[in-house]
């Protein structure tokens, strides 16, 4: 684990200085470049503004009304067993449809843990192996106007759970 | 499908919350949370800008070109049946290293174009499935509409996907990320004491549910080829 803490520590300097190397040594303007890449970043941010107000409003209102509690109460003894944090189920399954919606209630995990809690580790490590598997299995699929998907979803649910279970050791290494 | 979730969400929390006595509180989230939205937006926003900024870099130095050409091997591996220079396989090198490097925007795009190319590919290999059809409406104008989200399939017949469909798919649903830019983000608002510790982990995870899904693909597509090997031999290549 000592390892892969020093990896994360060293890889964005690095990655940052081989990127701007690599462009100063390639004859590209790195600072005009920079800007225009950044300014198309805060356009993305900014096109997701109103998607993250919707969601973290459902999601803060769910948990206001105590709902995540009781669900929590309920699973906490299949969940628990495994070493997934009740609150996390949530998130589990609507990760498979929205990665948005997802991101709503991530957020609420890290304000009720705080993100260096195990359930927080988790989680962050959880989202950032996952993809939505229904949501882009409809969307790519649409695309090729294909209904019979085959052995896709039973190989993209198997992908999901075998980082699940990674997730689960990595993060129960790291507190 | 988002529309159907957030409603849900609404209406339970509304109804739990009356049920509960605690539509106050209920109350306060709502407005809290779009507030809280907006600030969480504005730490994201430098986080973002940054890792696009760097990228825009490694775009003009043609280094994400140069990645795309680096995962030719990969791609032989992982779509033996692929023609070479087949334009599928260009979109599914930019589809693949576009979601290693986090760039969201340039995903979609060339996934979307991946499957289009791997359709037409199956329409060269005379797959019927995918020829055009001339015997019944024009399957494009054909008004069969199921209800549902994102449902309304306008084409007369069931494709089956194809081999490299399922594993383009699968892959890219196991989500090869070298940095979690966002999630690194969303850490940082929160107060974490080390918001990038999970670089390594998430590496280490995500590398094991690629690897899974590389091995689960191999094993489906080694069976598909000895049952179709026969068909597909006559046909050529």
């Amino acid at each position: 684990m000592k390892a892969l803490a020093n990896l994360s520590d060293i890889i964005i300097p690095v990655l940052i200085f081989f990127i701007v190397g690599y462009g100063i040594t390639s004859r590209v303007k790195v600072y005009e470049a920079f800007l225009k890449g950044a300014r198309d970043g805060l356009k993305i941010v900014v096109d997701i503004v109103p998607t993250l107000i919707g969601l973290l409003v459902a999601v803060g209102m769910l948990r206001s009304s105590g709902f995540f509690d009781m669900l929590g109460n309920l699973l906490a003894p299949a969940t628990e067993a495994v070493g997934l944090p009740a609150q996390l189920m949530p998130l589990l399954i609507v990760k498979l449809f929205s990665s948005s919606a997802a991101t709503g209630l991530v957020l609420d995990v890290f304000r009720t843990s705080g993100p260096d809690s195990y359930a927080g580790l988790l989680t962050s490590i959880l989202m950032s192996c996952t993809e939505t598997v229904f949501y882009t299995m409809s969307v790519y699929f649409l695309a090729a106007k294909v209904t019979k998907t085959r052995y896709t979803l039973t190989g993209a649910l198997l992908a999901t759970l075998a980082g699940t279970v990674a997730s689960v050791i990595l993060a129960g290494r790291m507190v | 499908m988002l529309n159907a979730i957030w409603a849900v969400m609404i209406l339970i929390a509304v109804f739990y919350g009356a049920l509960t006595g605690r539509m106050s509180d209920v109350t306060n989230a709502a407005l809290d949370s779009a507030g809280e939205a907006i600030s969480l937006c504005i730490t994201m926003a430098g986080v973002v800008a940054l890792w696009m900024g760097l990228m825009e870099i490694a775009t003009r130095a043609g280094l994400v070109a140069k990645l795309t050409r680096g995962i030719a091997p990969f791609l032989r591996f992982m779509f033996p049946k692929l023609p070479k220079d087949h334009p599928a396989g260009q979109y599914i090198a930019t589809n693949i290293i576009a979601n290693v490097l986090g760039l969201g925007w340039a995903c979609t795009p060339a996934g979307l174009k991946a499957m289009e190319a791997l359709a037409d590919l199956e329409a060269e290999r005379g797959n019927p499935d995918y020829l055009p059809d001339s015997s019944s409406v024009l399957p494009e104008r054909a008004p069969k509409r199921t209800d549902g989200p994102g449902r309304d399939l306008p084409f007369g017949r069931n494709r089956r996907a194809s081999s490299e469909m399922c594993t383009f798919l699968i892959l890219n649903i196991s989500s090869l990320q070298l940095i979690p830019v966002n999630m690194i983000a969303y850490r940082n608002q929160y107060g974490s004491s080390n918001p990038t510790a999970i670089i390594a982990p998430a590496i280490a995870a995500t590398l094991v549910s690629t690897l899974t899904a590389i091995v689960y693909c191999k094993i489906k597509d080694h069976g598909s080829v000895i049952i179709q090997s026969g068909s597909r031999r006559r046909k050529g290549r």
